[in-house]
C-alpha cells in the first residue's frame, strides 16, 4: 500500500537553529497520526512544510508516492493538504459560509456574489459532516469549537485528503471534545489522513492509530497508539540526555518566604492558586498548554486584574493591580513572548538594558546620562555574556538566547528580587540554554526568588528546587525535586476532581 | 556576528538621504530662476517654514509613540485665539499673552492623550474629533471674526522681526525661524537625553513591553501629547504674529502639511523611529517645492500635485533603503 504523504530526510535551518535534522514522517490514508514532542522539537515546523508554509533545505516530500514541491500554501492546497492552526484564521465578522469561500465566492454576472450558491454549498459540506450549522451566522458569535468545525468544513471544501490539526483541542471542554472527536473518525472512515499534534496523552490515546514522536528537531521513533504506554511515549518525547545533570537543592528551611500567594481567581483560567516561594529558591511550574501557569504569571505581576486573591511580598500584604505597582515590589516578569511583550526590538542594547530603570538615569528635570547607561549596559554584557558588537546594538539583530539575557539585564538593574520567568528558553538553542540555566542557578545562590515556568519537563526537572503543576487553572500539586515525569503528569493531566494536597 | 548598521548608522544615512534630496531641490531651483537664489528668497523660505516647522516638531512628537495628531492644525488656531484673547481682550502684557497660549495648547494635548490612555479611543478618532471641537470653539469665540493685535505693538516681532538681522545685517533672519531652531533643539534635545525621550520611542517600539517593564505608560503618554500641544501653541504664537491677528477660519489643513513634513523627514508613522532633524528637513523641502515652483511660475494646480508626488516619492524611497 502506498503512503499518502511520505516525507524524508527532511532539513530546515533557521538563522541560529537547526530546526529539522533529517526528519522523516509518514501518512496513510484513514488514520490518525499524533504528532508529539515537546516545544521546540520541531512538529509545527515539519507541518508548516508540509502545508507549504516553509521550504525544506533537503529532503524529499512524496504524496501518493510521487515527488510533489509544495513552493506555498495554494499548492499544498492543490495537493489536498489543509492545516488547522491553533489560532483559528477566521475572519470574525463574516458568516460561516463566506468564511469557507473566501477567495473563491461563486459568482453571477457583474462580480455580483452568488449568496445562495454559497450558502447551499457550505450547508452540503455540514450535511457531510452530520451536524448542524446555520451558513449565514457570523462567525463571532459561535464557540471556540464551533469555529473549529467550520475551519474544518473549510479544509474539506478544498477536497482535502490530508488534514493537519495544530493543539485542536485547546480550547475545548470535554464535551467539545467529544465532538471534535467524533468528525474526526467519520472522516477517518472517509480515507483522510489526519496529522494530530497534541500534548495531550488521553487524547492520543483516544483518538490516535499511530504516534511519531520528535525531539530537539529529530526523529525519535512511530509506535502504535494502542499497545504504547503513555509512560514510553514521555521518555521517548523527553529523552534522558538533559537530565542527567545533577540538581543541587540548597537548605532553604531558614530561608524567608519572598512570594506568598493566597486564592489567587482569574475567570477559568486561574482558580485558587496558592503557593510560597523562598529567597534563593526555583520553583518551577509545570503543565500542558493552557493549564493557567502564564495567566498566574501575569496576574500576580498585575498585567492582567484578578477576580480575587491576596499576594504577599516578603510577608506584607501588597497590593498589585499594574506592572508598574509590582516592578515597585521588586516583582519582575520575562514574557515567553519576548518580542511582543519583553523588548522594545528596534532600539539598541543599552535603551532596552535601562527601560525598567531610566529614572535611576535622570537628574532632577529629567536628563538621561547616556554615558552612565552605557557603563551599566556594558557591564550586563559582560556579566551575562550577552553576544553583541556594542551596546548600541539593535536588539532585533540579536539571536534568541542573547534577547532573552537582555531581559533578564533588564530585570537585575531593576533590583527585582523576585523573578518570573516564563519560558525561559523558548526559541533558544541547546548551547544557549545551558548558559541560561546556568545564569538561573548564579541567581537563586544570590537570594533571588524564581518561579520559572516550562512545557518542557527537563528543563522544568533540571532547574527546579520544588516543581508546582497545574491544569486547567488550577494547581493540582507541588512535588520535591526529583520528581518523576510520570509523577508530573499525572497532576498535568487531573481534571475536575477537586483540590490535590499540595 | 555579522556585522549590522547600529542604530546611529541607520539613522544617519537616513538623514543623509533626506539633506541630500533638500540641496538637490535647492540646486536645481537656483540653477533655474536667478529669483529664486536671492538673500531675500532664502528668507522668505525660512518664514514659511517656520510655523508648518513647529506643527511638524509637535506631530513627530506624538507620531513616534504610534499615534496620530490630527487636531494640531486647528489646536494651534485655538491658541492664537487664545492669543487675541490674552491681549487683546484682557490686555495682558505679551509675554503673559505668549504663555497663556502655549499653556492652552499644553492643555488641548492633555486632553487628547486623557481621551487616548484613559478613554482607550484611538489616537485617530480622538484628535479627529478634537479637531472639530477646537476649530468650532475658534469660531464660537471669536464669533466668527479675527482678533487683531493693533494694541500690542511688539507681538508681530514675535514672528516677524530680525534679531538676527540687527547683529548681522546681511542676515536677516526673522525671529519666527530662530523660535523654529529653538523649538526644534529644544524638543530634539527632550527626545534624544531624557526620561520622557526615553519613554517616547519605548511606547512606539513596543508599547506592551514598556507597560510589562512598570512604566506607567498612560502618564507617560498623556506628558507626550500635553508637550506636543505646548509646541502647538508656539505654532499658534507665530501664526498669529505673523499674520497680526488670530484667524478664527484658519488651520484646518495644517495637519496634513505638518504630517508629510515628518513623514518626508522618515519618521515611521509605525512609531518607534524618527527624529527632529528628520522632521526639519522635511519641512524645509516642502516650504522649497512650494517656493521654487512658485518662482518658476507653475500653475498653483500643479504645485499641489507636485507636493503629493514627493510625499509618496519620499516616503517610497526610505522604504527602498531600508529593504536593502
Amino acid at each position: 500500500m502506498t503512503d499518502l504523504v511520505r516525507m524524508q530526510s527532511i532539513d530546515k535551518h533557521f538563522p541560529g537553529v537547526h530546526a529539522l535534522k533529517e526528519v522523516g514522517f509518514d501518512l496513510r490514508a484513514g488514520e490518525v497520526h499524533a504528532l508529539m514532542g515537546e516545544n521546540g522539537a520541531g512538529k509545527s515546523t515539519l507541518m508548516k512544510i508540509l502545508s507549504g508554509v516553509y521550504q525544506p533545505d533537503g529532503g524529499v516530500i512524496l504524496i501518493d508516492g510521487q515527488p510533489v514541491s509544495l513552493p506555498g500554501p495554494r499548492a499544498a492546497q492543490a495537493q489536498g493538504v489543509s492545516i488547522i492552526h491553533q489560532e483559528l484564521a477566521l475572519m470574525r465578522h463574516l458568516t460561516v459560509a463566506q468564511n469557507i469561500f473566501i477567495g473563491r465566492e461563486p459568482r453571477l454576472s457583474f462580480g455580483r456574489l452568488d449568496e445562495a450558491k454559497l450558502n447551499a454549498d457550505a450547508t452540503a459540506i455540514f450535511a457531510g459532516m452530520n451536524i448542524r450549522m446555520d451558513p449565514r451566522q457570523p462567525v463571532e458569535g459561535l464557540t471556540i469549537a464551533r469555529q473549529q468545525m467550520v475551519e474544518i468544513a473549510k479544509a474539506l471544501s478544498y477536497r482535502s485528503r490530508i488534514l493537519i490539526m495544530d493543539e485542536p483541542t485547546a480550547a475545548l471542554n470535554d464535551a467539545e471534545i467529544a465532538e471534535l472527536f467524533t468528525i474526526i473518525r467519520r472522516l477517518r472512515a472517509e480515507g483522510v489522513g489526519i496529522v494530530y499534534i497534541s500534548h495531550k496523552m488521553d487524547e492520543i490515546k483516544r483518538i490516535a492509530d499511530r504516534v511519531t514522536v520528535m525531539r530537539d528537531g529529530a526523529y525519535v521513533g512511530t509506535v502504535a497508539a494502542a499497545d504504547t504506554p503513555i509512560g514510553t511515549i514521555i521518555s521517548m518525547m523527553v529523552g534522558r540526555a538533559l537530565t542527567d545533570d545533577e540538581v543541587v537543592i540548597p537548605d532553604l528551611s531558614a530561608a524567608p518566604v519572598a512570594l506568598e500567594v493566597r486564592g489567587l481567581r482569574r475567570g477559568r483560567a486561574v482558580r485558587d492558586v496558592a503557593f510560597t516561594l523562598k529567597r534563593g529558591e526555583i520553583l518551577g511550574f509545570a503543565g500542558l498548554m493552557g493549564a493557567g501557569r502564564t495567566e498566574v504569571a501575569r496576574v500576580i505581576f498585575g498585567a492582567d486584574p484578578r477576580d480575587g486573591g491576596e499576594i504577599f511580598v516578603h510577608g506584607k500584604p501588597t497590593r498589585i493591580t499594574s506592572p508598574q505597582e509590582a516592578v515597585r515590589a521588586g516583582i519582575g516578569y520575562l514574557s515567553e513572548d519576548r518580542k511582543h511583550f519583553g523588548l522594545a526590538l528596534p532600539m539598541d542594547v543599552r535603551a532596552n538594558v535601562t527601560l525598567a530603570s531610566v529614572g535611576r538615569f535622570a537628574d532632577r528635570i529629567g536628563r538621561l546620562n547616556e554615558g552612565a547607561m552605557g557603563q551599566v549596559a556594558r557591564d550586563y554584557i559582560a556579566r551575562l555574556g550577552v553576544r553583541t558588537p556594542s551596546d548600541r546594538q539593535e536588539v532585533r539583530l540579536l539571536s534568541g538566547g542573547n534577547q532573552q539575557k537582555v531581559v533578564i539585564a533588564k530585570w537585575l538593574l531593576r533590583d527585582c528580587d523576585i523573578l518570573i520567568f516564563d519560558e525561559p528558553t523558548r526559541g533558544i538553542d541547546v548551547g544557549a540554554k545551558a548558559e541560561i540555566y546556568r545564569l538561573l542557578n548564579e541567581l537563586a545562590a544570590a537570594g533571588k526568588a524564581i518561579i520559572v515556568i516550562s512545557s518542557e519537563l527537563p528543563e522544568v526537572l533540571r532547574l527546579s528546587h520544588r516543581i508546582a503543576v497545574m491544569c486547567e487553572g488550577r494547581l493540582t500539586g507541588i512535588l520535591p525535586a526529583g520528581a518523576r515525569q510520570e509523577e508530573i503528569m499525572a497532576l498535568a493531566t487531573k481534571r475536575d476532581e477537586g483540590k490535590a494536597a499540595a | 556576528m555579522t556585522e549590522v548598521p547600529n542604530r546611529t548608522g541607520g539613522d544617519a544615512t537616513q538623514k543623509l538621504l533626506a539633506f541630500a534630496s533638500l540641496i538637490t531641490l535647492v540646486v536645481v531651483f537656483s540653477v533655474l530662476s536667478e529669483n529664486f537664489r536671492t538673500i531675500s528668497n532664502m528668507m522668505n523660505i525660512l518664514q514659511a517654514t517656520s510655523v508648518i516647522g513647529v506643527l511638524a516638531v509637535s506631530a513627530t512628537l506624538v507620531i513616534i509613540t504610534g499615534g496620530i495628531d490630527l487636531s494640531v492644525g486647528t489646536a494651534m488656531t485655538f491658541t492664537a485665539v487664545t492669543a487675541g484673547m490674552l491681549l487683546t481682550w484682557a490686555g495682558l502684557p505679551i509675554p503673559l499673552g505668549i504663555l497663556g497660549a502655549i499653556m492652552m495648547g499644553a492643555l488641548t494635548g492633555l486632553i487628547s492623550g486623557f481621551l487616548i490612555t484613559k478613554l482607550r479611543i484611538p489616537p485617530f478618532i480622538a484628535t479627529l474629533g478634537m479637531m472639530l471641537v477646537l476649530k468650532g470653539l475658534s469660531l464660537i469665540v471669536t464669533a466668527n471674526k479675527p482678533i487683531y493685535f493693533n494694541d500690542s505693538p511688539g507681538f508681530t516681532a514675535f514672528a516677524q522681526g530680525s534679531l538676527v538681522g540687527r547683529l548681522v545685517p546681511v542676515l536677516p533672519v526673522p525671529n519666527g525661524v530662530v523660535v523654529l531652531f529653538l523649538v526644534a533643539a529644544v524638543i530634539a534635545y527632550v527626545l534624544n537625553r531624557t526620561v520622557l525621550g526615553r519613554y517616547t520611542y519605548a511606547l512606539g517600539s513596543n508599547e506592551e513591553a514598556t507597560r510589562l517593564s512598570g512604566v506607567n505608560v498612560d502618564g507617560w503618554k498623556m506628558a507626550i501629547y500635553a508637550l506636543a500641544g505646548a509646541v502647538t501653541g508656539v505654532a499658534g504664537v507665530l501664526i498669529a504674529a505673523r499674520v497680526n491677528s488670530a484667524q478664527p477660519a484658519l488651520g484646518q489643513g495644517y495637519e496634513l502639511e505638518a504630517i508629510a513634513a515628518v513623514v518626508i523627514g522618515g519618521t515611521s508613522l509605525a512609531g518607534g523611529r524618527g527624529t527632529i532633524l528628520g522632521t526639519i528637513i522635511g519641512a524645509l523641502i516642502m516650504s522649497v517645492l512650494t517656493n521654487g515652483l512658485r518662482i518658476l511660475s507653475v500653475a498653483p494646480e500643479w504645485q499641489i500635485v507636485a507636493t503629493g508626488i514627493i510625499i509618496i516619492g519620499a516616503v517610497y524611497a526610505d522604504m527602498l533603503r531600508k529593504k536593502s
